[in-house]
């Protein structure tokens, strides 16, 4: 049974449009596949080969730039971004891996934090090629309805988790275990550290890179701000991670849920909408102190915690 | 070069010097507490944020001189930070988990905290304290009436400046000097050789996690005369502490100003010479040349030379 989850998942999510569901209900559904997409992709790199990030900002906003720039610069559609962003977005991490993968832990984190606010900076000051602060924007919407765009995102999810999973359960995912456990013993034992860091990161930067790149062609507007946020993606990425779980398949998934929920739902709390960000912060500390390993991680724990209860 | 531009360079040169200073004093703070606990404090500008918002709050109520709120703030922070290093950083230590950055995020989630709060308390609007000395100078040909170039050096820049360095002699002192100074040091070399001398590890850690947001608090009241204050401005100077100690080498003190300096001297000419929104990228610059030809920072350059290799 638990084998074939992810595809009754699947067959259930690609039936789900046709119940007919409203406007609004499928924008939440796109948002929630589109963050779990990314925090898959961060997994990869962060939970299985403990490179914590906090600058996936950077690679969303190269993604979602490529896409832009090709509708602007280029006149051809935006859609071109996702396939192309593949090699911008690959390339752009291939020059970061050089220069940060050489750091260790929280330096590495910050490293990244300080990427993602450098190209927010260069987008806003790049007038020529990013427009600055005005942004991009896309004047004719491919699709009026949300249905299309909820089967592209839904594809992308479903390569990302098949992805990872394979990833995960080949060589390389062991190679990245091992460094995330022990990088000097991993090295003493023959894993190039920095070769397998940088596969992570790439692959890892795409999947972000992409959906960026859908981002741009579903919201059909851009601006360095929104993109390039350190709080908005960056940190969000993490905690849909750390509220999942880190290096579980499940984890960035039921965090997505989760977060794009709770978001939307401080948001629509008249008083509590200006302190959503510290009623997430405060979940952020929560779970970092009582639940590290996120609600897959810790599974065995809460069912215990909750049992316990219903026993007494 | 035509004598109006060595003003300008000279004039840049100045503002450099006198940026670095603060920029120093933020960048101390973060060292020590990065050299003693291992861990990267990405809250360290929203502690930074919340000392200005006490100091704006003293002058507005009181009409206090934000010099004199130093006093104030410092201490108020300091016990922020022990507070923060107890209860929240020490149970995240003792927690078991597949990451073990989850100290920084912890620091990220309380940044975020900070700086919503202060949004939430006192808007996003943009304040400062609107003291008479901010905008008066001393111009050099007040001095040298013949002098061929005109310079000028800023009330409140000096000020500010002038109080930073004996903050700075003053920790020197007290690091080099003092019993407690020397365990916060024997604990950055070796927290469990310090433990095994009898030096309350614990109790270094929360005070080194106070001074350093003493610290920081301290820079911010300085900052204030200067500068101006809304809630989202801390994100901004964690990345100048962290940059500042990179650049000056992981926990070391004397590598912070330096750092501080050059860092604000960077930025000056930066501004000047290139645009003002290019700031931040100057900083990137220098923190990935220093990763990649220097990664011990200037420490390591200084201890070199003490070698004499």
């Amino acid at each position: 049974m638990k084998r074939y989850l992810p595809f009754v998942i699947l067959t259930f999510l690609v039936l789900l449009p046709l119940a007919g569901l409203s406007t609004y209900a499928m924008h939440i559904l796109i948002l929630v596949i589109m963050w779990s997409v990314i925090g898959m992709a961060w997994n990869l790199l962060g939970g299985y080969c403990g490179q914590v990030s906090f600058g996936h900002a950077a690679f969303f906003g190269v993604g979602a730039y490529t896409s832009g720039i090709l509708y602007q610069k280029l006149g051809i559609s935006a859609w071109w971004g996702i396939p192309l962003s593949i090699i911008v977005v690959a390339a752009f991490a291939l020059v970061i891996g050089f220069i940060c993968l050489r750091l260790r832990g929280p330096f590495f984190a910050l490293a990244t934090l300080a990427v993602g606010v450098i190209l927010r900076v260069s987008a806003e000051n790049l007038t020529g090629l990013t427009q600055g602060d005005l942004g991009i924007m896309i004047r004719t919407r491919t699709w009026v309805g949300k249905t299309w765009y909820f089967y592209i995102i839904l594809a992308l999810a479903a390569v990302t988790f098949f992805l990872v999973r394979k990833t995960i359960d080949s060589k390389l995912g062991y190679y990245f275990v091992a460094i995330r456990e022990d990088q000097d013993a991993a090295e003493s034992l023959g894993i190039p550290a920095t070769l397998y860091k940088t596969i992570a990161l790439c692959i890892s930067g795409v999947l972000t890179g992409m959906a960026g790149a859908f981002y741009m062609n579903y919201m059909g507007y851009i601006d360095p701000k929104v993109v390039f946020a350190l709080h908005d993606i960056s940190i969000v990425t993490i905690m849909v991670v750390m509220v999942g779980g880190a290096a579980t398949y499940w984890g960035p998934i039921i965090g997505s849920v989760i977060m794009v929920l709770l978001a939307e739902l401080i948001r629509s709390i008249p008083v509590l909408g200006v302190a959503y960000q510290t009623l997430f912060g405060i979940l952020l500390i929560v779970i970092i102190i009582f639940l590290p390993n996120g609600i897959a991680g810790d599974w065995p724990k809460l069912k215990r915690l909750f049992g316990l209860r219903g026993a007494s | 070069m035509t004598s109006a531009q060595l003003e300008v360079l000279l004039q840049t040169l100045i503002a450099g010097v006198l940026l670095g200073g603060l920029y120093a004093l933020i960048g101390i703070g973060m060292t020590l507490i990065m050299g003693v606990m291992k861990i990267i404090n990405l809250a360290h500008g929203e502690l930074m944020m919340v000392a200005m918002y006490i100091a704006y709050l003293l002058f507005s109520l009181f009409h206090l001189d934000p010099y004199l709120s130093v006093f104030i703030a410092a201490p108020l922070l300091f016990l922020l930070g022990m507070a923060i290093q107890k209860f929240l950083i020490n149970p995240v230590l003792k927690v078991e988990s597949i990451l073990p950055e989850n100290q920084v995020i912890l620091t990220v989630g309380l940044g975020m905290v900070l700086a919503n709060l202060a949004t939430i308390l006192f808007t996003s609007d943009y304040l400062s304290t609107p003291v008479e000395y901010a905008t008066k100078a001393w111009y050099l040909s007040d001095f040298w009436r013949s002098s061929p170039i005109e310079l000028s050096l800023s009330y409140a820049w000096s000020v500010s400046f002038l109080i930073a360095v004996v903050i700075t002699l003053c920790l020197g002192f007290f690091l080099a000097k003092t019993d407690l100074g020397k365990s916060i040091r024997a604990t950055a070399q070796d927290s469990e050789a310090a433990l095994l001398m009898g030096v309350n590890v614990d109790r270094v850690r929360a005070i080194t996690f106070g001074l350093g947001s003493g610290l920081v608090g301290a820079a911010g009241c300085l900052f204030i005369p200067i500068y101006y204050l809304y809630p989202d401005l801390g994100g901004q100077f964690t990345l100048i502490a962290f940059v500042i100690t990179i650049l000056g080498g992981l926990g070391s003190t004397v590598g912070a100003i330096i750092g501080g300096i050059v860092l604000g001297v960077f930025e000056s000419l930066t501004a000047t010479y290139i645009g003002m929104g290019w700031a931040p990228v100057g900083r990137f610059i220098i923190f990935v040349a220093v990763l990649i030809f220097l990664p011990g920072g200037i420490a390591s350059l200084l201890q070199r030379k003490r070698f004499g290799r």
